[in-house]
């Protein structure tokens, strides 16, 4: 049988095709036609969390830090709940790393401050000893891309129907607001001021005065809300 | 024979490649060696701001060893033998050489703007697929052409049954276009909001179906890049250079066809322990156990295809090379299982013992293979002897004790951190805080570093017999049949 393809290469490409997308179709196709849903409590990003998680992206903090709490004891006592679904629904991409050469980071928000990241990023050895992470100064210097993190909100809210603008849980409240660029700019740099506020560095300090947002600041923000 | 001797070829386009697959392997290598390095001595990542940090270059690192190096090497490979095993020659389709000719090029622009944009921080951040939507494009663009290169010489081809080895070109090429295609999909944000850097993209699939969908692709990247290539490659030069004929030809055609259907299978095993649901990590799991017969089928199919004739590998180095990289396939293709089952994965997922796992297969079976290759094909494309057979040899044995230093400190240290991070004290309390399980693995990650660093200097010395045999070895008067003709 399988001589009879061997001699016609249309036929054996499509055979091999079969053969190939069949784990495929049964694996990855039932979990999209069962969308999930999110957890209770789970928000989309705001801007300036956005323009933190692309710093993240950037910066390739995934390639030493999973986002993935394993169902086991010594994991939930190290780093909280075990992750869930529902929690990753407005994760794009999701960035659950394969490699921990730091700890886990998905409930970090929960156990480090916007002081704690300021130093561990300027210097990561100095509030962990012996750490071998690089230092991230240039995350001071560097300016956060709202511009692109507000495309981005855009897109997902019109091509995926990711909930900016809406009443959630029904208390007549808009959770996560977008509106139009300039409120969204406005929105940002307010969120920008708090965190900046909780930190020492001056320099970061006086861009957000002046209405630019370090990169810092923007991951910070989007650290705090892991949760 | 006859028509052989009529076909003249054409190696214009599996040389460029060879050029390449020199090229991005010196960069792509010296760039693991230097985060091998980092790892050890953490102050060397900062020494050039954000463009020299670990986590900066570990993407350079992984997309130019494996679309730079891996699939320059597969390319020449198959510009090479194609037209030998199809018995016709690119000389004879000036459409073909074009097309050969536009898809290196548009290949080598892809991989060098892929280095400078990962450098820069363009990045989708999901492993092995990080190049942002432009250059993906492009991608997709030197694939269909590479795809119109392999079915338009099947198509003049004068030999009417397909060799083994084409099978598994077929096959890399259907495999890797579903796979890329899909797990690629994103929207570029700029142009839906017209806002912000046209760059940038999102996924398609959020959370954990993007988590299936990456994994589905990440571990079949390995399959289709990284092993059925290849396979196309040694049951291709292993009967060349050796003069025997394959083993069997049942077991060819049962290793194909399994892996074929069981490979895809196997991308689950990533996502053990994970949010996706229970059923895909146990299929995951147990199909990755079942891919050790199809794996072993062929190499044992190569291995005794040496039968009666072992003692090649006392007088032919490339034999040596092809021996060790089947054993080394057998070796990573033993391990993946294991790693896979359920209370293994709990201790190896997230260690050392992964970067360990990929290196024998990639130091060992890829690499070494696709080096036999090109020293196979470099007397014949160039008319000229290997130059040095000396080097060759040192070679050979520094590189394979770079490997055995990098697999078993990563093994020890993969085991040693997945161990004390789950380690309690007699009262219930964690053992270990987390840095513990870094600073323990400081002289593992030396010695990572320096069986890296002897690999990495065992390349470069496959560069400069390379490159002397192209312009100074001894001119050959006539093509040799089988055993490559190396100088003294």
């Amino acid at each position: 049988m399988f001589h009879w393809f061997e001699q016609r290469p249309f036929f054996f490409a499509v055979l091999v095709f079969i053969f190939v997308a069949f784990a495929g179709i049964v694996e990855v196709i039932p979990d999209f036609a069962k969308q999930s849903r999110p957890t209770v409590g789970t928000k989309p990003y705001t801007v300036l969390e956005l323009a933190g998680r692309n710093v993240y992206i950037k910066d390739s903090c995934n390639a030493c830090h999973s986002q993935l709490i394993r169902p086991f004891k010594s994991e939930t006592d190290r780093y909280g709940m075990y992750s869930l679904s529902g929690e990753y629904v407005y994760d794009r991409p999701f960035l659950w790393g394969s490699k921990r050469t730091g700890p886990d980071l998905h409930r970090v928000g929960n156990y480090r401050t916007t002081d704690w990241h300021e130093n561990h990023m300027m210097d990561p050895a100095s509030v962990v000893p012996g750490s071998i992470m690089p230092s991230y100064a240039h995350q001071f210097k560097n300016i956060a891309d709202i511009d692109t993190a507000y495309g981005e909100a855009v897109t997902v809210k019109k091509v995926f129907n990711t909930p900016y603008d809406v009443d959630l849980n029904g208390d007549g409240k808009i959770d996560v607001p977008l509106g139009t660029y300039e409120e969204a700019k406005a929105e940002t740099l307010k969120e920008a001021k708090a965190i900046a506020a909780d930190m020492k560095n001056q320099a970061v300090k006086d861009a957000v005065a002046n209405g630019q947002i370090p990169e810092i600041v923007a991951l910070i923000a989007y650290l705090n809300s892991l949760k | 024979m006859q028509n052989n001797a009529r076909v003249e070829y054409d190696y214009s386009v599996a040389k460029a490649f060879t050029f390449t697959a020199i090229l991005f392997g010196i960069v792509g290598m010296m760039v693991g060696v230097t985060l091998a390095f980092q790892l050890a001595f953490p102050h060397l990542s900062n020494l050039a701001g954000e463009y020299g940090t670990f986590s900066r270059l570990r993407p350079i690192h992984t997309n130019t060893v494996i679309f730079g190096f891996t699939l320059s090497g597969i390319f020449a490979g198959w510009y090479y033998m194609a037209q030998r095993i199809l018995k016709v020659s690119l000389k004879e389709s000036p459409f073909l050489i074009f097309i050969g000719k536009l898809h290196f090029l548009l290949y080598f622009i892809t991989i060098f703007l892929g280095i400078f944009t990962l450098l820069a921080g363009y990045t989708t951040s999901k492993e092995y697929a990080e190049l942002e939507w432009p250059l993906d494009i492009l991608i997709v663009i030197w694939w269909v052409l590479w795809g119109i290169s392999i079915f338009g010489l099947i198509g003049i081809r004068r030999e009417r049954t397909l060799y083994v080895s084409i099978w598994y070109f077929i096959a890399t090429f259907i495999g890797v276009s579903m796979l890329y295609l899909f797990n690629n999909m994103e929207v570029p944000t700029a142009l839906v909001s017209g806002y912000g850097s046209w760059m940038h993209s999102v996924s398609m699939y959020s959370g954990t179906n993007d988590a299936l969908v990456q994994w589905w692709y990440g571990h079949n990247a390995v399959a289709f890049v990284f092993t059925v290539p290849i396979i196309a490659l040694i049951y291709y030069f292993l009967p060349k250079e050796s003069g025997q004929n394959v083993y069997s030809y049942k077991l060819s055609i049962l290793a194909f066809w399994g892996l074929m259907f069981v490979y895809l299978w196997a991308g689950g095993h990533h996502l053990i322990y994970s949010t996706v649901p229970d059923w895909l990590q146990t299929m995951g799991s147990v199909m990755s156990i079942v891919l050790i017969l199809p794996s072993w089928g062929s190499a044992i199919n190569m291995l005794l295809t040496m039968k009666g004739e072992w003692q090649q590998l006392q007088t032919n180095t490339l034999i040596k090379f092809m021996v060790l990289a089947s054993t080394f396939y057998m070796l990573s293709t033993i391990e993946g299982p294991i790693m896979a089952i359920k209370s293994v994965n709990a201790i190896a997922h997230f260690t050392d013992w992964v970067p360990g796992h990929v290196h024998d297969g990639t130091l060992g079976w890829v690499t070494f293979m696709i080096m036999a290759a090109l020293y196979h094909m470099a007397p014949r494309m160039y008319g000229r002897e290997i130059y040095s057979k000396s080097l060759m040899d040192t070679q050979f044995w520094l590189q394979s004790t770079g490997i055995v230093l990098y697999f078993t400190s990563m093994w020890i240290a993969g085991i040693t951190q997945g161990m004390m991070w789950r380690a309690y004290d007699e009262y219930g309390s964690l053992l270990y805080s987390f840095i513990d399980t870094v600073t323990v693995l400081k002289p593992y990650y030396t010695i990572r570093a320096v069986g890296g660093l002897l690999y990495l200097i065992g390349f470069f010395m496959f560069a400069y017999n390379m490159y002397k045999t192209a312009t100074a070895g001894r001119v050959l008067d006539k093509e040799p049949i089988n055993a490559t003709p190396v100088a003294a």
